[in-house]
């Protein structure tokens, strides 16, 4: 697969300084992720959505991840270094979309990290690979199966990512990949983690109280700095905060909550999702009913990484204004 | 969303009428954890902050442990756990000195249909020890599905039964309670009474390879609590039951509590064990097998000093 004759890089000013590609960096994880980046290393944005507030040394490429454009990128560009945050969660996407996406698109940036023997690629996983079972273990190491999509097939194309990197990391051993799998990242930024803490009144399932750690977002664009020092490579999970129970979770947002019997709160909320009145497909309910926590001395040890967030930190920048 | 939020909101306006009248409330509860706390202090002889505050724990900022126990809600479950312990079992212990410090398995016999032989040990760790030291027991992995309990179990300090979950709580210097004949032992018949049935290898196997001092724990009087007459094994697999025991007195009103028999509770001097934990079942068997007659001779020398079943 290798390219017969290596292409011309030259548009980048050589001043001696990396450069990072940041996939889906037009996210609100990505845009945090190039302000702590910018000063110090050459950002190459890549994302289909426009980039409207973007430092000026930031070089942003509109661009499909399956188009073949993405290829004039490396072309053009001397990459150091790849960040993986371009991964599509949109429930409501079709399962097509979802897999072109997600999987096609990733294998495609694979090439390419091969190709230019790019000597660093980081992708952002998510412990939710792991999936909340009744059978957990209180602490999942790197090393346990990701059973997400058992009950929750929508996700199976994440998991599927996952894998795929991993199986690069044995396959292209001269670059050095990084898989993080960080646990509900809470912040600003729109995922169902953070959405679910937003909500006006905040549904529990009678009966349940699981442990839950989160980490927020700032802690998350850290590790992944972190992550793209020299010969860091391998799995790792990040747990952020302590873990508490979910019940003082949610007293931290001070917001009224109700308990809903799970007999209940199922085919209710399977029937609000297909009638378009809820963000919540039914099956992540099993996230207020089960544990899916995460053993994290792996990256405190090698990585180095100390999340520094707490709790109440994650829950007040839930709704602190602009990204 | 904008449904979503007025749905939940009439929801949680309904569930609000629960709490009306918060003054009462308040006024109600507040008297009923005084209530608690005299109990339990007339009970332990101190008060229960006090004997928490020598435990070792490891509490994070929410005041819950990694595994979920709490103890401002384990205080609840103690004071009738504890009741049973010193007034209605009126437990006597035996060789509580023997308890190491740090992280320890406490190996004990299975007996009594309904499992309060665990919830005794758990008192006798928390009330008679020195330091106070919360006992840790494996639940099944199903009654996490189950809600209420589930929780329940994870407040207490009770984990989900995997072994990563035990090896880590080990590692975190903890007591753990394993019962290796399982429900074997619990569902025995009245005949059969303090003979101990067939002995599982995990406990051993996780005890070499974490280096854990073994403490051989023998109860005397769980298995007259409930008098069953028979195992009914093939109702058990067709209800899929662990077991099916006929006991006379549940049709009996009020049988349905255990017989105030007398507790006696032993526990041995700590066994340490050495070696590959990846031996064959043979040379792992042998090890049990000492385990086993250490706590057949205690149960043994238990019944022949007691006087009397009920006192």
């Amino acid at each position: 697969m290798k390219p017969s004759v290596r292409p011309p890089r030259s548009t980048q000013p050589s001043d001696g300084r990396q450069t990072v590609l940041v996939t889906g960096v037009c996210g609100r994880l990505g845009k945090r992720l190039v302000r702590a980046l910018h000063r110090n290393v050459n950002v190459v944005g890549v994302d289909r959505r426009p980039f409207a507030d973007k430092p000026k040394d930031v070089v942003h490429e509109q661009l499909d991840m399956r188009r073949k454009k993405l290829k004039d990128v490396f072309r053009n560009f001397k990459i150091d270094a790849v960040v993986h945050l371009g991964i599509m969660h949109d429930p409501r996407a079709s399962a097509a979309e979802h897999h072109s996406w997600n999987v096609a698109g990733f294998s495609k940036l694979l090439d390419y990290v091969s190709q230019f023997s790019v000597p660093k690629l980081v992708v952002l996983s998510s412990a939710n690979a792991y999936g909340p079972q009744p059978g957990n273990a209180q602490f999942l190491t790197e090393d346990s199966p990701l059973l997400g999509g058992q009950n929750f097939s929508d996700i199976r194309d994440l998991i599927e990512v996952d894998m795929l990197a991993q199986s690069f990391f044995w396959k292209v051993p001269s670059t050095e990949t990084v898989v993080l799998r960080p646990v509900h990242i809470v912040g600003t930024v729109r995922n169902a983690a953070s959405n679910f803490l937003r909500l006006s009144t905040i549904p529990t399932v009678m009966g349940f109280d699981p442990m839950v750690q989160i980490i927020h977002e700032d802690d998350v664009v850290q590790s992944i700095v972190h992550a793209l020092a020299p010969n860091k490579r391998g799995v790792f999970n990040l747990a952020g905060t302590e873990p508490l129970p979910l019940s003082r979770l949610v007293a931290l947002t001070g917001k009224p909550t109700v308990s809903i019997p799970y007999a209940i709160a199922a085919p209710v909320l399977r029937q609000m999702w297909n009638f378009r009145l809820t963000t919540f497909p039914a099956p992540e309910l099993d996230h207020i009913r089960f544990v899916c926590m995460v053993d994290d001395r792996r990256s405190r040890d090698e990585l180095d990484f100390h999340p520094k967030h707490e709790a109440k930190d994650c829950v007040a920048s839930l709704s602190s204004g602009k990204w | 969303m904008a449904t979503t939020s007025n749905f939940t909101s009439a929801l949680a306006r309904v569930s609000s009428f629960a709490k009306a009248a918060p003054f009462f409330k308040n006024r109600a509860s507040k008297a009923a954890e005084l209530a608690v706390d005299e109990t339990l202090e007339r009970l332990l002889g101190e008060s229960y902050a006090a004997r928490v505050a020598r435990m070792p724990l490891h509490l994070g900022d929410a005041g819950v442990d990694p595994f979920g126990f709490d103890p401002q809600f384990a205080k609840y479950a103690l004071l009738w756990v504890a009741w049973m312990h010193r007034k209605y079992f009126r437990s006597e212990v035996f060789g509580i000195e023997n308890v190491p410090k740090g992280a320890m398995l406490l190996i004990s016999n299975h007996s009594g249909q309904v499992p309060i032989d665990g919830m005794m040990i758990g008192a006798s760790m928390f009330m008679d020890a020195e330091p106070p030291r919360i006992v840790r027991a494996m639940v099944e992995k199903w009654a996490s599905t189950l809600p209420f309990i589930s929780l329940f179990f994870s407040r207490v300090g009770q984990v989900t039964g995997v072994p990563e979950n035990a090896r880590r709580l080990l590692e975190q210097g903890e007591a753990l309670l394993v019962f290796p004949e399982g429900s074997r032992g619990i569902s025995k018949p009245f005949d059969q009474r303090y003979q101990l049935t067939e002995f599982g290898l995990g406990f051993m196997r996780l005890a070499m390879e974490t280096n854990t001092p073994i403490v051989p724990v023998a109860i005397v009087g769980a298995e007259e609590q409930f008098i069953s007459i028979a195992n009914v094994e093939r109702l058990a697999k067709l209800l899929r039951m662990p077991a099916f025991p006929i006991i006379p007195q549940w049709f009996i009103p009020g049988g349905q509590f255990p017989l105030p028999t007398r507790y006696r509770i032993y526990f041995g001097k700590p066994l340490t064990f050495t070696g590959d934990a990846d031996e064959e079942d043979g040379a792992i068997e042998e090890r049990v097998q000492s385990v086993k007659q250490t706590i057949q001779s205690m149960l043994n020398r238990g019944t022949k000093e007691r006087k009397h079943i009920f006192w």
